[in-house]
């Protein structure tokens, strides 16, 4: 419908103009959310693709050419001015732009770096050779070249075209040497430190009592002597575990033409990118994926999974909630219900709604200086003098993060409770007073179940920002890398004084103090697709209770 | 005492009512509540200036008058809903079978379940029709099944409820219709075994034929309940009360058994309310 100019009065009196400015508000609000949400799927799902590999020949102008052999991972169009510039021998002559990109051409043992950049017309003999190998490293990132020869102890058992299914079996055994390896270390090896660590905080806080006589030395003596007899028989089988698997090693030859023997323990994966067919892409995609959210990083956290940052996030989320809810509710149900409403509450209101607003690294600060210094000191001195001068919860931890997320959370708990109880209609106050009740009871049967969904809410809101939340983290508990889950199977099974991992600062970590930034850029994205997803299921499990309890506790229509 | 052939110059005609002439004087009744003198304030603003009167037992008794004359503010002084609003202090005594509910030390709670309300509006709670009943009793910490179960039963039945709901006693309360949940109000309101029964407008909020069968509830529990009711309707006033008073600005202007106030009022500013020329 075309606007004529008489009527141009009428249709903004319509109210049309309003209509279209909130819709547009919406769809642009839509469009970014979802543009955003598209731009971090993409870049960081792409990055578990296996991209084909190219090898070719590349010549600088007045140099020697050389094979080089990777997989492209940026391509850019630069004028010839900057090329020339930044000091490569650019002719003169010819288009205005050249296109310069980026390989990752792994060896970083041989070359140096992971990755170089190339001026795309320099490059010839561009080729994807079906036998070029991708080895996945446990150390100095991907191998990518040839498959010469496998050996066994030093002695060649195949080359040529049998030495890939060969290498295949072989690396399948090495797997499962080297999971036994890291069970045996993890578990077994790691109960017995447990409990020699128990043994000589035992020992330290017997001789603290002045209670360490004889016989308790030699009850301990025996014991340790028992840990120790243990740990010598794991010992030897771990012994012979890394010799077995130590057994194995491939002879490779990288694009360069330089040799090198690999052993089957360091490698990981091997596949060859060229040779996989569209079925063997998709599996080997889904083996990436599910190495990501389920397996530990490695190399400094550019490689690997991401697994203890999940559940670092999750479980100090939901410990976080475990605090924050109790106390906010009842917080809440005292400022609304109880406490003679005046001057002092309001201001009391003021102050929680300005609590909401302060900057979130300030709280982390108070964590640090109160809980961790103040009350985690004061908790050691009583609790755990035996471990002095190493402290045990007077050190940023699992329990100090979430309560100092509690604390930044409770302003949204109180004003949601708060809200969620004044809308409870009076007469159903009245009607179970009338009948007898007390006001606590009438708080507890009617009232707080019927304010549930707002509390929930407020939950909703906390876990939200708390599990988002990254900068007070820094301070009061969240590590680059733990060495350890804080939850395992050894007494007493929920760490609270152990660091974690937390996926808000993983992304920080890999995204800006990587050594390897560019090898990180991708995970950077799929750590934060991760995050946003962690917390969306945070969030709608959350959302599914509330409904839940709406639809049980759905007041009257006032 | 006018006889009953004379028309009703000052009021409204009883025998339309289709009920007959009561023979009644509250002076011989026994008395279940006396008020006595009382004042209330919300803060600084008196809202019941120097009340007196005797709420006979086992009869229903009827507040009339316009909006905001006191006639609410009184019903819930009878189980010490007042106190619930903050600025509220009253002057005065209010005796429950001798004894003054206002005095230091009385059980609030044990005193409202002597003394049920029924509120203008339905208020059932969000809980089961079986729940709902029995909330009273579990606030007494009663818990055997089969108490539960029997005063579910006899409650709803003296409700006239249990016809209607007896094969969904499990289902929400919130589902039931609003003439029906006000009967469930009742329902749960008798569960504990009130000796008076408050109710604050029962059926303003209902239907006329649910406000119809919420009357016949009143009139027939009226055998075992002192009952207190306030309502702006005159004819079910009319109706349902044996006694009537009429209040004015916080003021109990006149007070005496009902066929004598409508047919007869003996003050001037209850004529003109009763025949409608004010209120």
């Amino acid at each position: 419908m075309s606007v004529k100019p008489q009527s141009f009065k009428t249709w903004f009196k319509s109210g049309a103009p309003w209509v279209w400015m909130n819709a547009g508000a919406v769809s642009i609000a839509v469009i970014m959310t979802l543009g955003l949400l598209m731009v971090i799927a993409v870049r960081g799902l792409g990055h578990f693709w296996p991209a084909d590999v190219i090898e070719a020949s590349y010549q600088v102008p007045g140099q020697e050419p050389r094979l080089i052999a990777g997989e492209l991972v940026q391509s850019e169009e630069i004028p010839r001015t900057r090329l020339a510039s930044a000091g490569l021998p650019v002719a003169n002559e010819g288009a205005e732009f050249m296109t310069r990109q980026l390989y990752k051409v792994g060896n970083r043992d041989l070359f140096g770096s992971d990755f170089t950049w190339v001026v795309s017309e320099w490059m010839k003999d561009v080729h994807h050779p079906e036998n070029m190998v991708v080895l996945e490293r446990r150390e100095w990132g991907n191998f990518y070249g040839y498959l010469l020869a496998v050996k066994e102890e030093g002695q060649v058992v195949a080359t040529g075209d049998k030495a890939w299914a060969e290498f295949l079996s072989r690396m399948q055994r090495a797997n499962l040497l080297v999971e036994e390896i890291a069970a045996l270390e993890k578990k077994d090896i790691g109960r017995i430190n447990h409990g020699l660590e128990q043994l000589r905080l035992k020992n330290r806080s017997l001789e603290l009592d002045g209670r360490l006589d004889d016989a308790a030395k030699a009850k301990l003596a025996a014991e340790r002597e028992q840990w120790n007899a243990e740990y010598s028989v794991l010992e030897t089988r771990l012994m012979e575990l890394r010799h077995e698997v130590e057994r194995d090693t491939v002879r490779m030859r990288s694009s360069d033409g330089r040799e090198q023997d690999i052993h089957l323990s360091k490698i990981v994966r091997a596949f060859q990118p060229n040779a996989l067919s569209l079925t063997g892409k998709l599996s080997h995609y889904a083996e990436k994926l599910w190495e990501f959210v389920s397996d530990e990083p490695r190399e400094a956290n550019t490689e690997g999974g991401v697994f203890p940052a999940i559940f670092g996030t999750v479980l100090m989320t939901l410990i976080m909630a475990v605090i924050v809810t109790p106390f906010g509710v009842i917080a809440a149900v005292y400022l609304r219900e109880y406490a003679k409403q005046g001057l002092l509450t309001q201001i009391i209101r003021v102050a929680v709604n300005n609590l909401a607003g302060v900057p979130a690294i300030v709280y982390g600060v108070f964590g640090l200086g109160f809980f961790v210094y103040v009350l985690g000191g004061s908790i050691d001195q009583l609790f755990f003098p035996e471990a002095l001068p190493a402290p045990t919860f007077g050190t940023p931890g699992l329990m100090w993060a979430s309560i100092t997320l509690a604390i930044l959370t409770l302003p949204v708990v109180i004003v949601a409770t708060e809200e969620g109880l004044a809308r409870i209609p009076r007469m159903i106050r009245e009607g179970s007073l009338a009948l007898g009740a007390t006001k606590s009871e009438t708080l507890w049967r009617v009232v707080i179940p019927m304010a549930s969904p707002a509390m929930m809410t407020g939950l909703i809101l906390a876990v939200a920002r708390a599990a988002g939340e990254v900068a007070p983290l820094m301070l009061v508990g969240v590590v680059k890398l733990a060495p350890a889950l804080p939850l395992d199977g050894n007494y007493p099974y929920l760490h609270l004084d152990q660091k974690i991992m937390h996926l808000g600062f993983h992304i920080y970590d890999v995204g800006f103090q990587s050594p390897n930034v560019e090898a990180a850029r991708p995970l950077v994205y799929a750590t934060a697709l991760l995050l946003v997803m962690v917390i969306a299921s945070l969030n709608f499990s959350a959302v599914y209770i509330r409904n839940h309890l709406r639809e049980k506790y759905k007041a009257l229509d006032s | 005492m006018q006889s009953k052939a004379q028309p009703a110059a000052h009021g409204i005609d009883i025998s339309a009512l289709g009920r007959d002439r009561r023979s009644l004087n509250l002076s011989e009744e026994p008395v279940a509540i006396q008020v006595d003198n009382l004042n209330l304030f919300y803060g600084q603003k008196q809202a019941l200036f120097g009340v007196n009167m005797p709420i006979p037992k086992q009869r229903v008794t009827a507040f009339i008058g316009p909006s905001g004359c006191g006639k609410s503010t009184l019903l819930r002084c009878f189980n010490r809903m007042n106190d619930l609003v903050d600025s509220c202090h009253i002057e005065g005594a209010i005796n429950l079978d001798g004894r003054n509910i206002y005095r230091k030390g009385e059980d609030v709670a044990e005193l409202r379940r002597r003394v049920g309300m029924v509120f203008q509006k339905p208020n059932p709670f969000p809980k089961s029709i079986y729940e709902n009943v029995i909330y009273g009793l579990r606030i007494q910490g009663i818990s055997q099944r089969r108490v539960l179960d029997e005063t579910v039963e006899w409650a709803l039945k003296g409700a006239a409820l249990w016809d209607e709901v007896k094969d969904r006693l499990h289902e929400s309360a919130l589902g039931l219709s609003g003439g029906q949940q006000q009967r469930l109000v009742i329902a749960r309101t008798i569960a504990v075994q009130p000796e008076v029964l408050l109710l604050d407008e029962p059926s303003s909020a209902l239907d006329p034929i649910s406000s119809l069968k919420v009357e016949e509830l009143i009139y027939e529990l009226k055998s075992q309940y002192t009952i207190v009711i306030v309502t702006h309707n005159m004819q079910q006033a009319a109706r349902v009360s044996d006694y009537t008073a009429f209040m004015y600005m916080g003021k109990l202007i006149e007070y005496g058994d009902t066929d004598t106030l409508f047919t007869n009022p003996a003050k001037k500013q209850t004529e003109d309310y009763i025949t409608g020329r004010y209120g």
